[in-house]
């Protein structure tokens, strides 16, 4: 009886002890996303009120502050360009040959008329230096069990005040998540529909994101090819391979 | 006895002349108030139809129901066959497409790096063609004040007090960022070959004029417009008319279930001119009102001295036989006189200012500076017909109703107290 007593008081203890923290979560999800250098291959299908359209995209990312990304397709963005580095963002349109900064409120015009906006792009992809997360729970999204993580943001500026996120417990990979603005509204939404293993690590393949001030059916981002720690010339995250 | 009357106002001036000057002072005001209220009526509507609500307007039905955000996404496709319909439909409208558009106007420098940029309203319309009727429709030979009107694809004009911001000269290039029909970015290039001012503090703050196929071609919508605009051949907005043809069309092109079917609007109905409209007749009713009162109280107090003053003549009247209801009735043919002379007289005076007021206007630039709607900067009186004969009508009734009320005291004269009252 004394043995049951022990047990039942301190098996609360050990459970929690082995459910890690938001924080830790959320560096384990950082972790499993960010890489040194990686070339992406992309397509965005954008659904909107009047029809669906598809942009094809090659973006390369070195670490979280520089990225540079060309558009493939259809014919009217081919040749457009963006390149980011750190807090600026340039955009290149061939059609008029000049390189434009994308600043103020222009950041927050959407990509392509995707439900993605240059702020999105902007943000620092590693959660864990924006937010403090905390956990609320397990739920079961897309029959994989995750931890319900509630992220409070840890500056005043940031694009997204607050997020919940649905992390994979056993993948560390964000499967649902919510951004809501200061006042709780939520703005953006977004649910990973597919997912797929590279390297040793799962990441998503088909995210649709959804702008819930915007009508239509949301964008899915799919995920084409990825290439992790590519070797990236540095010349390629410069102003003048905009033009290139 | 009208003769005798009138003599005797024009013989006794206390009698006349300060009613007189009241009715005047009302009567005039009365009239410039009305043409004031209808000058500043007609520059809303006129402003409105002509920039941007047409005296009809075609949208797509989700367009119309999120008109105020402009959204070119909802806008209407195959435009050329629509308007080829709307001008065999209705051969007496003039219909034009048109675009409004918002964005960033960025002046490159010699390397291709931005050295100005502001923010713009963007207006496509048709024009190329130099018969085109949107240039007297936006008064816009008027309105030019250097360079010329663009002729081939790739040439802007632009608000004056723009280009002076932006330092851009004539001839110099501009690339306008927007958003294209699907919401993605939308960059070109342009040439500003004139500026423009056309009077109107949100336009001239910024403001972009292109023909309406480059800016098809920038926000990707191939045979596209936000709108159709329709106009009256004569530039006179008839409502009955524009809800009967507005009417007409929807029941042949509006299909409920499809949110990018067409819808015609009327100027009232799409522009809350409706509101403005209600608004200022309530105004003016209010207006009236207040100056019949406010001259009745003055008028009356007026009728009273005049009572208090002409006791004993009274008297002398009654006191010889004249009926009480006689008298009375004398009392209001007076004032009917006076109002009538006094309404004449502001009338013309009323008309004279409103005609000073139409020609010359008042500027109200400096009120302007940050408005965003659509409104001169010269806000002018209009007279109208109505003008002429608006005034008789407080003009009479506060003559009238001050004498009636005043004169009320004559019937509690008693006779058998006007020998004692009068001490003889």
């Amino acid at each position: 009886m004394r043995k049951f007593l022990i047990i039942l008081l301190v098996l609360p203890a050990l459970l929690a002890a082995q459910t890690p923290t938001g924080d830790e979560i959320l560096k384990r999800v950082d972790d499993n996303m960010t890489a040194d250098n990686k070339i992406v291959t992309s397509k965005m299908i954008i659904h909107s009120r009047r029809g669906s359209r598809t942009i094809e995209a090659k973006s390369w990312l070195q670490g979280s502050e520089k990225s540079f990304t060309e558009y493939l397709a259809p014919a009217r963005e081919k040749g457009t360009k963006m390149l980011k580095l750190e807090d600026q963002l340039w955009t290149y349109s061939p059609s008029t040959d000049r390189i434009i900064r994308i600043a103020g409120h222009l950041l927050r015009q959407s990509v392509m008329g995707s439900d993605l906006s240059y702020e999105d792009m902007m943000e620092d992809p590693e959660l864990h230096n924006l937010y403090t997360a905390s956990v609320n729970g397990e739920e079961t999204v897309n029959g994989r069990l995750c931890w319900v993580l509630d992220l409070v943001g840890k500056k005043e500026d940031l694009a997204y005040q607050a997020r919940k996120i649905w992390v994979d417990k056993e993948r560390f990979l964000i499967l649902r998540e919510e951004r809501f603005a200061k006042s709780g509204k939520l703005l953006k939404s977004t649910d990973i529909t597919e997912t797929m293993k590279i390297d040793n690590r799962w990441i998503a393949k088909r995210i649709v994101f959804k702008d819930a001030l915007k009508t239509g059916g949301g964008t899915e981002f799919v995920i084409e090819s990825i290439n992790f720690n590519a070797d990236i010339p540095d010349y390629v995250f410069s102003k003048a391979s905009l033009r290139r | 006895m009208i003769k005798f009357l009138l003599k005797g106002l024009l013989r006794d001036r206390s009698r006349s002349l300060f009613p007189v000057l009241v009715v005047v002072a009302g009567v005039a005001l009365t009239v410039l108030g009305y043409c004031w209220i209808k000058g500043a009526q007609n520059e809303m509507v006129s402003g409105s139809a002509h920039f941007s609500h047409g005296h009809v307007k075609i949208m797509t039905q989700a367009y119309a129901r999120e008109a105020d955000q402009v959204p070119n996404d909802l806008g209407l496709v195959n435009v050329a066959s629509l308007l080829e319909d709307l001008n065999a439909e209705y051969p007496d409208m003039i219909w034009l497409p048109r675009i409004q558009f918002g964005g960033l106007l960025d002046i490159p420098d010699e390397n291709g790096e931005t050295r100005a940029q502001g923010p713009v309203v963007g207006m496509a319309i048709r024009l190329f063609d130099e018969e085109s009727p949107e240039r007297n429709i936006l008064n816009l030979d008027n309105s030019l004040v250097s360079g010329r009107f663009p002729d081939k694809s790739g040439e802007i004009l632009i608000s004056d007090a723009f280009a002076k911001k932006l330092g851009v000269a004539i001839g110099e290039t501009a690339t306008l960022i927007g958003s294209s029909a699907y919401g993605g970015m939308a960059m070109s290039n342009f040439r500003v070959v004139g500026t423009l001012r056309f009077g109107v503090a949100v336009l001239d703050r910024g403001a972009m004029v292109a023909d309406v196929s480059d800016i098809q071609y920038t926000l990707d919508m191939p045979d596209g417009a936000g709108e159709i605009l329709g106009f009256f051949e004569d530039d006179i907005y008839d409502d009955k008319q524009a809800h009967q043809i507005a009417a007409e069309f929807n029941e042949a092109h509006l299909q409920p279930a499809d949110e990018f079917s067409p819808v015609m609007k009327t100027l009232r109905e799409a522009s809350g001119v409706a509101y403005m409209l209600d608004m200022t007749k309530g105004i003016f009713t209010a207006m009236i009102l207040l100056f019949v009162f406010v001259m009745s109280m003055v008028l009356w107090n007026a009728g009273l001295i005049s009572a208090l003053r002409r006791y004993g003549e009274i008297g002398v009247r009654l006191a010889i036989g004249e009926d009480k209801g006689h008298i009375y009735r004398a009392m209001l043919a007076e004032a009917l006189m006076i109002g009538i002379i006094g309404s004449a007289l502001g009338t013309l005076l009323g008309l004279a200012a409103s005609y000073y007021l139409q020609t010359k206007g008042i500027d109200i630039s400096g009120m302007m500076q940050n408005a965003s709607m659509i409104l001169s900067n010269v806000m002018r009186a209009r007279v109208t017909p109505v003008a002429f004969i608006v005034g008789f009508l407080p003009g009479l009734m506060a003559t009238l109703l001050g004498t009636a009320i005043a004169g009320i005291g004559i019937y509690k004269r008693q006779t058998s107290q006007l020998f004692k009252e009068l001490e003889v």
